[in-house]
């Protein structure tokens, strides 16, 4: 296997790197760092802690956000928890021990370096989060709890009830605030990105809409910092939030910006069952409810329309414990959401549609007392109740995995920049820190870290040697870009068809999550890259964006994304096929352990996929980072 | 179910808006709110007419986002709930239901029900923070906080920012919400070195805002999808008493 991208890895040993690259980074001086512009695209975790971080040393900060604020933000809905190794509960935790969990649990598809550094900073996440007010969960002595999560046997999850992402996100959003305040961070919410500018290689400003006047813009800076989140939407139906969407990742792509492990994308064992069709979106019921709720389906067949209270102990399958006796119902994501599909495939699903398992918290109301629960998990048991008009103390929630979160994203080095210079990828708009799987409570502690702790130290790499370079807004390649843009909207409202948006982006994610989803083989992978080009081809046929582009006009904006993810859903399919392997996430069911588990292939797969683009029409062409594993010894995975 | 419907339709700021009627027909009692006017707009892009803009992100009542009032009421009839959690099942069939966007001054309408709350943004900004650069934080377990106090800062911290509070009050008033953000903070020791000057500033931007004052009609509370109580409107006062009087006395 040849593969030659270079991360930029420092030597040394692995516990080192960080520091000793810290140490060795370029600077830019305080009075110098007004003189930069930096962009940053997008307000969540990631983008809203760069955003603050980098006003507060006193760079001159431009942040932009298609919500109508800032805090709005996508990372507001994480439920769970932040995972550090503070090893507050004595029971054994270290910085070692939150990396190798990490590293096992995306099944060794990232890189050791990158996950190692993530350990590290996590401690200073939580103290940095403590002190700007995040209300984290305590015990009755004053100091922090924790609790635990799926693939970890140790307790480092730091929680603030079931709303543990809008807290810290409120937590960056003020500090993003105090920064608007003082004049370092100019804020543009209401406002999308819809295309990359590069200039002599580097990339170097942004061209966006305003959503509410439809007027478009030209921003310069010297760097460009993406901070926009996942791309699960092109399933159509995902946990993510309506706008979630791939258009600023992939409009870089297209720009020459390499694209990593695109197929990479999680499925959440734990969400509310699909109930119609004019279902907009799911919702995740947080994996914490492992910790207390059993899962179960009917041994029997025939049992799955009984009412759940009808069915003895004898006759229920708690499949995990079953399976995975050491993590029991805290088996990794990948794991549960495969082990669930399979119990419905079998025909033991519950519920209407059969696509559903029981998560059962009888046993915890026993044992604790309802009370307890409720304290624990009542916000989300209130969900569970409006949502499908079932309590959830007195009958089994049902659940059933939706797609959650993508591990895949642009690729970047180990200072978190793109083969593009000067574009900068952090939290889930980058591939770098998950693998093929990302375990619970550890995109928080992603963003976070690279927001507050590691874009701030691996900028200034880039920065200082591009003092005074910052192009004007208005040359050429501004000009062209914008121009691009401006064609790509009138294209799209010259269609002038019938066919509506969401019938088109529906159809687009049935196919994946059919082809491309909790499983894939060859065959199916190939077919949906003869089908997606046909419906791309059926949108600029046929669909219908009325209004027009000098308005506010949320036609046209939700077009621009289903255009985007009509193409990237073949850069996903691309991937999974040339992926011939299983691992984490990514199932081919062509490898697998005689138990069915992932059958990885590190011989000829350990390594980063990372996607060029050639023009459109043309197969993207596959470049490869070899992952080197120094200090982990690579095995199958197992948490039985 | 069959509904008849009533929204505001308004194509900009500057244009006066009105209330259009449109049927609704075999709704599943299942379907969000939210979900049925995307159905609505699926017919209506059928008819060649112009989709209902109307604002949404999460979908699962936290980004604070949609921003309806139903049949008058903000967020509609199911509380404690933001409308993308409410769904069909809580309407009588054939029911009436008229749509609007939140009425508050301070909330300039953009288009149809989609409305500007830069305003809440601002009363932030002006002090709604711990000012705690990165790098600079302490050991998170040095200062223990009880139990009892980091749970009512948790109370007021799940704050969504949607601005229902202020639609339902008769005087449009975000007292709900800045007392919110500044109980959250003040009940917090690491709040406590900027306590006075946060109440302050936001109390002084909170009304150059245009929001009004409270005069304890509990309607936000009472539509409050976080379930924030009124009692830190009462917090707000004495910390504002607080720090004026100390203020006062050159402290």
């Amino acid at each position: 296997m040849i593969g030659t991208l270079d991360a930029k890895i420092p030597h040394g040993p692995l516990d080192q790197k960080w520091r000793s690259h810290r140490d060795h980074s370029r600077l830019v001086s305080p009075n110098n760092r007004r003189k930069f512009e930096i962009i940053v695209v997008g307000s969540g975790l990631a983008g809203g802690s760069a955003a603050a971080t980098l006003g507060e040393l006193g760079y001159r900060v431009k942040c932009f956000c298609f919500q109508d604020s800032p805090r709005r933000a996508h990372s507001i809905a994480a439920q769970g928890g932040i995972n550090a190794a503070k090893n507050y509960q004595n029971d054994g935790d270290s910085v070692y021990r939150l990396f190798y969990d990490t590293i096992k649990g995306g099944d060794f598809r990232s890189r050791e370096a990158n996950v190692y550094r993530l350990a590290e900073v996590s401690n200073l996440i939580i103290d940095q989060c403590v002190e700007q007010g995040v209300p984290f969960a305590r015990e009755y002595g004053g100091l922090l709890a924790n609790r635990s999560f799926g693939g970890a046997q140790v307790s480092r999850t730091f929680y603030a009830r079931g709303q543990t992402g809008q807290q810290l996100l409120l937590g960056c959003y003020q500090a993003l605030c105090r920064q608007v305040a003082a004049g370092s961070v100019k804020m543009f919410p209401h406002t999308e990105m819809l295309d990359l500018v590069i200039v002599d290689g580097h990339a170097k400003g942004i061209i966006t809409r305003s959503l509410r006047s439809g007027k478009m813009h030209k921003h310069a800076g010297d760097a460009v910092v993406l901070a926009t989140g996942g791309y699960g939407n092109v399933f159509y139906l995902s946990t993510n939030a309506r706008g979630c969407n791939v258009t600023a990742t992939y409009r870089a792509y297209k720009k020459g910006a390499l694209f990593a492990n695109p197929s990479f994308t999680q499925i959440h064992p734990t969400c509310i069952p699909v109930s119609g069709e004019h279902q907009s979106k799911l919702t995740l019921m947080s994996e914490s409810l492992r910790n207390d709720g059993r899962v179960w389906v009917p041994k029997r067949k025939e049992d799955r329309s009984k009412p759940p209270g009808e069915i003895s102990e004898a006759d229920r399958d708690y499949y995990l414990e079953r399976k995975y006796p050491s993590y029991g119902n805290l088996a990794p994501r990948d794991i549960s959401s495969r082990a669930a599909k399979e119990v419905c495939d079998e025909g033991r699903g519950v519920g209407p549609s059969g696509r559903g398992v029981y998560l059962d918290f009888a046993d915890a109301i026993k044992r604790l007392g309802e009370g307890t629960i409720r304290e624990r998990y009542g916000n989300l048991f209130e969900v569970y109740e409006k949502i499908t008009g079932e309590d959830a103390y007195k009958v089994p929630m049902r659940i059933y995995p939706a797609v959650h979160y993508t591990m895949g994203g642009l690729w970047v080095d180990y200072d978190l920049m793109n083969n593009v210079p000067g574009l900068f990828v952090i939290g889930e708009a980058n591939f770098s820190d998950h693998g093929a799987n990302r375990l619970g409570a550890s995109a928080l502690m992603q963003g976070l870290a690279d927001g507050y702790f590691i874009l701030p130290y691996t900028l200034p790499n880039y920065l200082a040697g591009q003092m005074g370079k910052r192009p004007s807004a208005d040359s050429q390649e501004f000009e062209e870009a914008e121009n691009e843009v401006r064609a790509r909207i009138k294209k799209m409202l010259d269609v002038g068809g019938e066919c509506s948006l969401d019938s088109i982006h529906r159809e687009l994610g049935l196919l994946l999550w059919d082809k491309c989803g909790m499983s894939r083989h060859a065959k199916g992978l190939r077919e949906a890259l003869v089908k997606i080009p046909e419906l791309r081809e059926k949108f600029w046929r046929e669909v219908c964006v009325p209004g027009n582009g000098e308005d506010f006009n949320q036609s046209l904006e939700r077009a621009g994304r289903v255009a985007d993810f009509l193409e990237f859903a073949e850069l996903m399919c691309a991937d999974a096929l040339a992926r011939d392997e299983s691992c984490g996430a990514h199932f081919r069911e062509e490898h697998q352990t005689p138990e069915g588990e992932a059958l990885r292939d590190d011989e000829n797969h350990a390594a980063v996929f990372a996607w060029e683009f050639q023009g459109d029409g043309q197969p993207p062409k596959l470049d490869r980072e070899l992952l080197h594993f120094e200090t982990v010894h690579l095995t199958q995975r197992s948490y039985k | 179910m069959n509904f008849h419907l009533r929204v505001w339709r308004q194509p900009n700021a500057k244009t006066p808006g009105k209330l259009v009627d449109y049927r609704m027909r075999d709704i599943s009692p299942n379907t969000s709110f939210l979900e049925m006017l995307d159905i609505l707009n699926e017919i209506l892009l059928g008819r060649g007419e112009e989709p209902i803009a109307f604002d949404s992100d999460c979908r699962e009542g936290i980004c604070g986002t949609c921003s309806l009032s139903i049949n008058g009421e903000a967020h509609g009839p199911d509380h404690p709930a933001a409308v993308c959690e409410l769904y069909m099942r809580k309407f009588r069939d054939r029911e009436t239901i008229t749509v609007e966007p939140f009425r508050v001054g301070a909330f300039p309408i953009i288009k149809d029900l989609v409305i500007d709350r830069t305003a809440l943004d601002r009363i932030v900004q002006a002090g709604g923070f711990i000012s705690a650069r990165a790098g600079s934080a302490p050991e998170a377990n040095s200062i223990p906080v009880p139990k009892h106090e980091a749970d009512l800062a948790m109370e007021a911290a799940a704050c969504i920012g949607c601005g229902a509070c202020a639609a339902a009050c008769p005087n449009g008033s975000a007292m709900l919400f800045t007392s919110a953000k500044v109980s959250h903070l003040a009940l917090l020791p690491q709040g406590h070195p900027e306590r006075e000057s946060r109440v302050l500033k936001m109390v002084r931007v909170m009304d150059a805002e245009g929001f009004g004052n409270c005069t304890n009609t509990y309607e936000c509370e009472a539509v409050c999808p976080a379930e924030i109580s009124a009692s830190f409107i009462a917090k707000l006062n004495r910390e504002y008493a607080r720090a004026a009087i100390r203020r006062g006395a050159g402290e």
